[in-house]
C-alpha cells in the first residue's frame, strides 16, 4: 500500500475535479463577502484586524508544535499522536518550574510543583505575569524544553527505537499507547483539575508616533519567544551540517528511503527540536489562554496536524506557514460561523488538502 | 532450447518477419499482422522529464516479445502505461482490436492484458494457496450479496471447488505445490517468481507482460520458468517480456523491441538487433 | 490485578536486554510454546467449533475473575449477577464494535480512527427518526435504527470516496477529523437551534438529549411498561421466578435480557463476518491490505470491494452505537470523544486484527481485564482492607509521607484515581502489546479466506 502505487493506480474522478472548482468558488465567495462586510460596516475593520491578530497569536502556536511533527513524520516516518501529549509534557513541566521560581519560601512546595492543584496560591499573589517576575517565566521556558526533550527521548528508547524498522502504522499504533502513559501520567501527577495559570495579562500602550495601540504582553512574549525560535530554527536548518541532512532527509521521502534509516544523530536531532518546540509551544499557548488541564495538548494534536498537512508534511517552514493559516481560519470563520463550528471548518480544510493536494502548499517545493 | 518461433502455435500461422509495422494504423481486424497489442504514440512526462516519447510498437499474437534498452530507457514506465497504471499524456493503446487507453488497471487486466512486476508483488501474509486463488477472474463470491446470503452461498462454495482443482493444477505445473500451505512471506525470491507468474496465468490472460521475470531467479530455476513459458506459448498465449539479459532475449525472443531515452531505437527480430549499430551504440552509451 | 499491573511494568522496563536469557524470556518460550500447541489442536476442529471454543474460554476466564472481584467487593448474588450481566453488555457492545472495525483495518486495511464519528451520526440520527416530544420524528424504533446504520453507511460512502486512495496513515488523520467534525457539528448550539423537517433537530448542544433504545422494548417482554414496578408479563413472569430462585432481582433479569440481545446481534455480526471472510470477497479484501495495486493487477475492482466492506463497516458501527449508547435512554455529543474509538482499537489489536474470534475475544478480554476489572479494585480494597489508607489530596503530600516511610497515603491516592490509572495501564498495554505481540493473541492464527477446503482434492495424484 504505498502512497504513490495508490495514488497512481486510482486515477482522478473527475467528480473531485468539480468538488475542487466548487471549494475555489466558494473561498472566492468569501472573500468577496468579506469585502462586502467590510464596506458597508457590518464588520468594522478593528473587529477583523482583532481576529487576524488573535489567528497569528494562536497560528504561531500551531506553527511551532507543528515543527516537530513534521520533522518526526518526515524523517522517522510515522504521524505521532504522542506530539499532543508532549505540549502538555511541556505545559506541566514549564509552568511547574516557573511557579518555583517565583514562589519559592513563600508558599507551600507542593502547590507551587503541581501548578496550584487546590487552586491555591493565586497567580496574582504570585506574581504571575512577565512584568513582575521575568525570570520565573522565561525559567519556565527552558525547563519546558529541557524536560519535553527528557521525556520524548526516553519515548524513544524505550519505545519508538525498538520499532524503527517497522510500519509506520505500527509506530503510529505505539506513539498512542505513548500519548495515553503521557497523559494519564500527567493527570495522576498533576491532578485532572482545570486551573487558571498565569496572572491577568499586563497591558502596556505602544506611542508608534502617529497612533498608540494597546499591547498585551503575555501576547507580546508569545510572539516574540515563537519568532525568536522560529528563526532559530531556520538558521540552523540553513547553517549547519546537521541542518542540512535533516533538511534532505525531510525534503525528499525517496532520498530517505535510499539512504535507509537515518543515523541515530538525526533521529536525536529530531527529537530533541522537535520536543524543544513543542514543549515551549504547550508553555506559551498557557499566557494566551490562561488555563491548565492534562487534555489541552490532545485537543491541540488536530489543528495542529491540521497546520502541518496543510503547509505540507516534511516541509518546516510549511508547518509554520500551515500553523497560521489553521489559526487564521480558525479565528476569522467567526464572521461566517458559530464559534464552535470554527474549528470543524479548519479540519474540513484539512480533510480538503489531504484530498485534492496531499503534497500541501509548500509540498514538493525545496525549502533550501 | 532454441525452438522454431511458429513451433506449435495453434491459431493462424504467425510469421514473425512479416509481422505489422507499428506505423499501421489497421483497426482490429485479424488481417496479416495479426497484431494482439498495438501501442501507438505514447508519451509520458513526469515533473518536466520526458519517461517515454512517442512510443509505438506492435506485438503479435502468440509471440514472445522482447523488450530491451539501458536504464531508464522508460521500458517499466511503458509497461505501467500499457496496464493502465499511470495514465498516459498522449497515445494509444489497443489490445484485441479495442481501444483501452485511459482504462483502469483492472479493466485491462480483465481484458486478459495482464501483467507481473520487476519487484514480486505476492500477498505476503496470504498462503500461497490463498494467493493463488485470489487470481481466477469472474469468481461468483466476489460478490458481496452472494457470498453472504444464505441462498446464493451454495453456488460460491460449488465455483470455490472447481477453482481448487485449477489451482492445484497450477502448483503441480509449476512445481510450488510443496509450498501450498506456505506464507508467500516465506518464500524464496524464485520461488516467489513463480508465484507471480502462476498467480498471472490463472487470470487466464491472452498477453502476459512480464517485468524481468528471470531476475534473481537461479540458473535452475530459470530453465525451468523458460520451459514453461514456451510451452505456453504454444498453447496459444503471448509474452512481452523485458529483460536485462540479452543472450536470454536474443535466444528466447521471437521479436524485439529496442528502447532509448523513452523512444523505440529499433525493431526486428534477434538477429537484426544484434548487428544493428544503433543499438550497440544505445548499450555501449548507456554503459559508460 | 495490582500483581499483574506490577508484572507488566517490570516487563516494560524489562526489555532493554531483550534477548538475555532471563527467567522472563524462559517464560516466554514456554507460553509460546503451548499456544502453538493450542493453535496446532485448534487447526484441526472446524473453523467455527474453534472459533466458539477461543470465544468461551476467553470469557470463562475472565467471568471466574470478575465474580472473583465481585466477590471480593462484598456483593450478594444479585450484585455479582448484576455485575456480569453489565460486564457482559459492554464486552457484548466492544464485540461488535471491534467485530466492523477489524473488516475495515484487519481485512481492508483501513485505518479508521473515526469510529466513534460513525456510531455517534446513527444515535443521533436514531432520535431524530424514533425520538417523540418535539425531538424527532416519532418513527417506530426499527425505522429508527434502520435510518442510523443508513446514515452511519452514507457517512461513510462520503468519507470513504475521495480518500480510500490515500496512504493509511493519511486516511487516519481524515477519520479522526470527519469524526471530530461530527462531535462539533453535534455540540453546536447554533446547528440545535436550527430545524430539520420543521423539527428541532434536538442535537443538544453539549447537554443529554432523549433517545429512544431498544432496551425499553426488550423491558417490554418482562412487564407490562417496560418498568421492574409494573405488572409482569408471562415470559416475565417466569423468569422473575426462575431469578428468584437464585436471589437475583427484576432489573437484574431484565439487563440480562438485554445483554442477550447484544449478544444476540455480535453471533449475527460474527456469522455475517466469517461468511465474508471465508470467501472470495474476503480473499481480495485480503489482498487489497497486502498489495493493493498487484491485486488490481489481476484485475479486481479494488476501489469498489473497499468502499462496500469500508461502507458496511461503518453501518455496523453505527448499530453498535446504537446497542451500546442509546441503552442509557439519553445520550450527549461527548460520549463519542476519540477515546472510545482507541479504546476499541486496543481491543482489536488485543485479539488480533483479521481474525473474527479475536476480535470478539478481544472485546472480551479489554473489557474485562483492561477496562472493568481494574476499575472495581477500589471497591474490593475498601471492603477487604479493615483500615483503608486515607487518599491524601495530591500526590506531593503522598510522596513526601513517603520520606516518613509511609506508603498508606499513596496507596490511598492511587487507589482515588484508579480510573486514571487504568487508563495508563491500557496505553501500556498497547505499547507492549506492538513491541512484542503486534499481531494480537490469535493474529498468529492461520485464517484462509476461502468458502471452502483448499487441501489438494481426493484422488488427484502426487507427483
Amino acid at each position: 500500500m504505498e502512497a504513490s502505487d495508490v495514488r497512481r493506480t486510482l486515477s482522478r474522478l473527475r467528480v473531485e475535479q468539480v468538488l475542487g472548482a466548487i471549494v475555489a468558488v466558494l473561498l472566492l465567495y468569501l472573500v468577496v463577502d468579506l469585502l462586502r462586510q467590510l464596506v458597508t460596516g457590518t464588520l468594522s475593520a478593528s473587529t477583523l484586524q482583532q481576529y487576524l491578530w488573535r489567528g497569528i497569536v494562536v497560528g504561531l502556536i500551531y506553527g511551532l508544535a507543528g515543527i516537530g511533527l513534521s520533522m518526526t513524520y518526515s524523517i522517522l516516518r510515522f504521524a505521532n499522536f504522542s506530539h499532543g501529549d508532549l505540549l502538555t509534557t511541556g505545559m506541566f513541566s514549564g509552568w511547574s518550574a516557573a511557579y518555583v521560581i517565583a514562589g519559592f519560601g513563600a508558599y507551600n512546595l507542593g502547590n507551587l510543583l503541581l501548578v496550584r492543584p487546590n487552586n491555591d496560591p493565586t497567580p496574582g499573589a504570585v506574581g504571575m505575569a512577565i512584568d513582575s517576575q521575568p525570570v520565573a517565566i522565561l525559567g519556565g521556558i527552558v525547563v519546558a524544553a529541557l524536560f519535553t526533550v527528557a521525556i520524548a527521548l526516553a519515548a524513544d528508547r524505550l519505545v519508538y527505537r525498538r520499532l524503527r524498522k517497522q510500519s509506520s502504522i505500527a509506530l503510529l499504533i505505539a506513539s498512542v499507547g505513548v500519548a495515553f502513559v503521557l497523559r494519564y501520567l500527567i493527570a495522576f501527577v498533576f491532578t485532572r483539575s482545570n486551573r487558571a495559570v498565569p496572572a491577568s495579562a499586563p497591558e502596556t500602550t505602544l506611542d508608534l508616533g502617529i497612533a498608540s495601540t494597546t499591547v498585551n504582553l503575555h501576547e507580546m512574549t508569545l510572539v516574540v519567544s515563537a519568532i525568536v525560535l522560529m528563526v532559530g530554527v531556520h538558521l540552523m536548518l540553513q547553517h549547519t551540517k546537521l541542518g542540512t541532512s535533516m533538511r534532505a532527509m525531510a525534503d525528499n521521502r525517496d532520498l530517505a528511503k535510499i539512504t535507509g534509516i537515518p543515523t541515530e544523530r538525526v533521529v536525536l536531532a529530531t527529537w530533541v527540536i522537535g520536543a524543544a518546540l513543542a514543549g515551549i509551544a504547550g508553555y506559551l499557548i498557557v499566557l494566551n489562554t490562561g488555563t491548565i488541564t492534562y487534555t489541552r495538548g490532545w485537543t491541540l494534536l488536530l489543528p495542529v496536524f491540521a497546520g502541518v498537512i496543510l503547509g505540507g508534511i516534511g516541509s518546516v517552514y510549511g508547518a509554520i506557514l500551515g500553523g497560521l493559516i489553521i489559526g487564521i481560519v480558525d479565528e476569522v470563520a467567526i464572521i461566517w460561523l458559530p464559534n464552535e463550528m470554527t474549528m470543524a471548518a479548519a479540519f474540513l480544510l484539512m480533510i480538503f488538502i489531504l484530498i485534492f493536494r496531499p503534497q500541501g502548499l509548500l509540498g514538493g517545493v525545496e525549502t533550501a | 532450447m532454441t525452438e522454431s518461433p511458429a513451433d506449435g502455435v495453434t491459431d493462424a500461422s504467425t510469421d514473425p518477419e512479416s509481422g505489422a509495422s507499428s506505423s499501421d494504423p489497421s483497426p482490429a481486424g485479424w488481417g496479416d499482422g495479426d497484431a494482439v497489442l498495438e501501442i501507438d504514440g505514447l508519451q509520458k512526462q513526469f515533473g518536466g522529464i520526458t519517461a517515454v516519447d512517442g512510443v509505438s510498437f506492435d506485438v503479435e499474437q502468440g509471440s514472445i516479445t522482447g523488450l530491451i534498452g539501458p536504464n531508464g530507457a522508460g521500458k517499466s514506465t511503458t509497461f505501467d502505461l500499457v496496464t493502465g497504471f499511470t495514465r498516459a499524456d498522449a497515445g494509444s493503446v489497443r489490445f484485441d482490436g479495442r481501444d483501452v487507453t485511459g482504462l483502469r488497471p483492472h479493466q485491462i487486466a480483465q481484458a486478459g492484458l495482464v501483467r507481473t512486476f520487476q519487484i514480486t508483488r505476492e500477498f505476503p501474509d496470504m498462503t500461497v494457496l490463498e494467493n493463488l486463488m485470489t487470481a481466477p477472474p469472474d469468481q461468483r463470491g466476489e460478490s458481496l450479496a452472494r457470498s453472504v446470503l444464505p441462498g446464493t452461498r451454495r453456488g460460491v462454495i460449488e465455483q470455490e471447488r472447481e477453482l481448487v482443482d485449477t489451482v492445484w493444477e497450477t502448483l503441480d505445473l509449476f512445481e510450488i505445490d510443496h509450498l501450498a500451505e506456505e506464507y508467500a512471506r516465506s518464500l524464496s525470491g524464485g520461488q516467489r517468481k513463480l508465484l507471480e507468474l502462476a498467480r498471472a496465468f490463472l487470470t487466464e490472460p491472452e498477453l502476459l507482460l512480464l517485468d524481468e521475470p528471470m531476475a534473481g531467479v537461479n540458473p535452475t530455476l530459470e530453465e525451468k520458468l523458460l520451459d514453461r513459458i514456451h510451452d505456453l506459448r504454444a498453447e496459444g498465449y503471448t509474452f512481452l517480456l523485458v529483460e536485462h539479459d540479452m543472450d536470454l532475449i536474443m535466444e528466447h525472443c521471437d521479436r524485439v523491441v529496442v528502447m532509448h531515452q523513452g523512444a523505440v531505437l529499433a525493431e526486428g527480430e534477434p538477429e537484426e538487433i544484434r548487428d544493428n549499430e544503433r543499438v550497440i551504440e544505445a548499450y555501449l552509451g548507456g554503459n559508460v | 490485578m495490582t500483581d499483574e499491573s506490577g508484572d507488566v511494568g517490570e516487563d516494560g522496563a524489562g526489555p532493554r536486554e531483550q534477548d538475555s536469557r532471563g527467567p522472563l524470556s524462559d517464560m516466554r518460550t514456554t507460553v509460546r510454546e503451548y499456544t502453538d500447541r493450542i493453535t496446532e489442536w485448534m487447526g484441526e476442529r472446524s473453523r467455527w467449533k474453534a472459533d466458539a471454543l477461543v470465544v468461551l474460554s476467553a470469557l470463562v476466564l475472565v467471568y471466574a475473575l470478575i465474580t472473583l472481584l465481585a466477590y471480593g467487593q462484598g456483593l450478594d448474588m444479585n450484585g455479582i449477577v448484576n455485575t456480569l450481566v453489565r460486564l457482559t453488555f459492554l464486552m457484548a457492545a466492544y464485540g461488535l464494535l471491534v467485530l466492523a472495525l477489524n473488516l475495515h483495518w484487519g481485512y481492508a486495511g483501513l485505518f479508521n480512527i473515526g469510529v466513534a464519528g460513525f456510531m455517534s451520526v446513527a444515535v443521533f440520527t436514531l432520535a431524530f427518526v424514533s425520538g417523540g416530544q418535539g425531538v424527532g420524528l416519532g418513527y417506530p424504533i426499527w425505522v429508527g435504527m434502520i435510518a442510523g446504520m443508513v446514515a452511519a453507511a452514507a457517512l461513510g460512502l462520503l468519507a470513504a470516496l475521495p480518500a480510500l486512495r490515500l496512504r493509511a496513515d493519511y486516511f487516519a488523520i481524515v477519520t479522526l477529523g470527519i469524526a471530530e467534525i461530527v462531535r462539533f457539528t453535534v455540540k453546536s448550539d447554533w446547528v440545535d437551534d436550527h430545524r430539520v423537517l420543521g423539527r428541532e433537530v434536538g442535537l443538544g448542544a453539549g447537554s443529554s438529549i432523549q433517545v429512544p433504545s431498544a432496551q425499553e422494548y426488550v423491558f417490554k417482554l418482562f412487564t407490562e411498561d417496560g418498568t421492574s414496578r409494573a405488572d409482569p408479563t408471562f415470559v416475565g413472569a417466569q423468569l422473575f421466578e426462575l431469578g428468584s430462585w437464585f436471589g437475583i432481582d427484576r432489573p437484574t433479569v431484565m439487563s440480562a435480557g438485554y445483554a442477550l440481545l447484544l449478544v444476540v446481534a455480535v453471533l449475527l455480526a460474527y456469522v455475517l463476518l466469517s461468511r465474508i471472510a471465508y470467501s472470495p470477497f474476503g480473499r481480495v479484501l485480503k489482498a487489497i491490505r497486502e498489495d493493493e495495486g498487484a491485486a488490481q493487477a489481476l484485475g479486481k475492482p479494488t476501489s469498489r470491494i473497499k468502499i462496500y466492506s469500508f461502507v458496511l463497516g461503518c453501518a455496523l458501527m453505527g448499530l453498535g452505537g446504537m446497542l451500546w449508547q442509546a441503552s442509557r435512554f439519553t445520550v450527549a455529543a461527548d460520549a463519542f470523544m476519540p477515546i472510545v474509538t482507541f479504546y476499541i482499537f486496543v481491543a482489536l489489536i488485543v485479539g488480533g486484527s483479521g481474525s473474527n474470534a479475536g476480535s470478539i475475544v478481544g472485546g472480551i478480554a479489554f473489557v474485562g481485564l483492561l477496562l472493568q476489572g481494574p476499575r472495581m479494585l477500589p471497591r474490593v480494597i475498601n471492603e477487604q482492607w479493615e483500615s483503608v489508607p486515607e487518599g491524601t489530596n495530591t500526590i506531593y503530600e503522598a510522596v513526601t509521607a513517603l520520606g516518613g516511610a509511609d506508603i498508606m497515603p499513596l496507596i490511598g491516592y492511587s487507589i482515588a484515581n484508579i480510573d486514571l490509572l487504568q487508563r495508563l495501564f491500557v496505553g501500556v498495554v498497547l505499547i507492549l502489546l506492538m513491541l512484542y505481540r503486534p499481531d494480537g493473541l490469535l493474529g498468529h492464527r492461520k485464517e484462509v479466506a476461502a468458502a471452502t477446503d483448499l487441501s489438494r482434492p481426493e484422488g488427484e495424484t502426487d507427483d
